[in-house]
């Protein structure tokens, strides 16, 4: 009973691994309920030949591990992004897809001529019809697609070199066996 | 006259401006009724009802369709948790991950109440705190001593 002294010293020790786990956690980043399930379908115009009507739906993407990124212009952590995504893609080690989400094609156009294009092609949605079935709320946001054409992980916010090498590459090697 | 004309097209250009929340008030209430069930993803602390946010806007028009396609609330409702998970909602549902946040409150509360319990039987117990035959002659020989020195 003399123990009682130790209790306001238990309850801070709790509330501190508490508090401490609340700070090392990024409230932005919401788990995706995605993560398992088949990529949304689509059917949307390409940037590169917007005129002659050409269209691109993940369903081209069967049998192949591939990376969506979703990306504008006017986000400013795209910007950032991009040449870490400039640089994977010279590995080769799986394609990428860009959606281009509520933006102007021409100045998509211009940015890829400009930083680099390290797309195989980007799909454009345009009124981010498709950003909502993917769940998307704060661009750049990037998900690994499997050979089955299911969402295997998903970025929130600009990919880095940590989190390539640290995350995506493994998974890569995982799903391409 | 050109009071009379005036007075026209500024209450014209009033009903244009109307118009969007006039268009068709049963959905419009339903969909602030869904709306302020909803977390806006981008600015989290509004809900989807109030935010200006671009995304919300983007979903208040996608529950509008939703809406005039004849979906009840809850497809509205699982239409968004399926993509932007749980985290949309307000009220949480029950399931085991979130046990502890819909039950947390309680535990403490029974926790704190067992504690307060405890606390007043031990003040309400004097007869533990009474000394021993024994230790009331010590306490006596031990104050004596001490009037005598």
């Amino acid at each position: 009973m003399k123990k009682f002294f130790l209790v306001p010293l238990v309850l801070f020790a709790i509330l501190a691994v508490f508090l401490g786990v609340g700070l090392n956690h990024d409230p932005h980043e919401v788990p995706s309920p995605l993560i398992g399930k088949p990529a949304p379908m689509f059917s949307l115009p390409r940037l590169e030949a917007a005129a002659d009507g050409a269209k691109f739906g993940p369903q081209e993407m069967r049998g192949k591990v591939w990376m969506l990124n979703v990306w504008a212009t006017w986000c400013g952590p795209c910007r950032e992004e991009h040449p870490v995504l400039v640089n994977f893609a010279k590995t080769g080690l799986v394609p990428m897809v860009g959606l281009n989400y509520k933006d102007q094609a021409p100045d998509a156009t211009r940015w890829l001529a400009e930083f680099g294009n390290p797309y195989l092609t980007t799909a454009v949605d345009a009124d981010g019809r498709v950003g909502i079935d993917y769940g998307v709320y704060g661009v750049p946001e990037t998900y690994l697609i499997d050979k089955t054409g299911t969402i295997r992980f998903k970025q929130i916010g600009p990919l880095t070199n940590e989190v390539l090498k640290n995350k995506v590459v493994p998974m890569i090697a995982e799903l391409s066996k | 006259m050109a009071a009379a004309v005036l007075l026209g097209a500024g209450s014209a250009s009033w009903a244009t401006d109307a118009q969007p929340l006039a268009a068709d008030p049963v959905v419009e209430a339903r969909l602030v009724g869904i709306a302020e069930e909803l977390r806006c993803l981008v600015c989290q602390n509004e809900s989807l009802a109030g935010s200006r946010a671009d995304l919300a806007e983007d979903l208040r028009r996608e529950i509008r369709t939703l809406i005039r396609q004849g979906k009840t609330d809850q497809e509205v409702m699982d239409f968004l948790v399926s993509r932007y998970g749980d985290f949309v909602r307000y009220r949480p549902p029950v399931k085991p991950t979130t046990y502890l946040l819909w039950g947390g409150p309680f535990v403490l509360l029974g926790a704190g109440l067992v504690g307060l319990v405890m606390f007043l039987r031990r003040r309400t117990a004097p007869d533990a705190l009474a000394l021993t035959p024994e230790e009331q002659q010590r306490a006596t020989a031990l104050l004596n001593d001490n009037k005598n020195a």
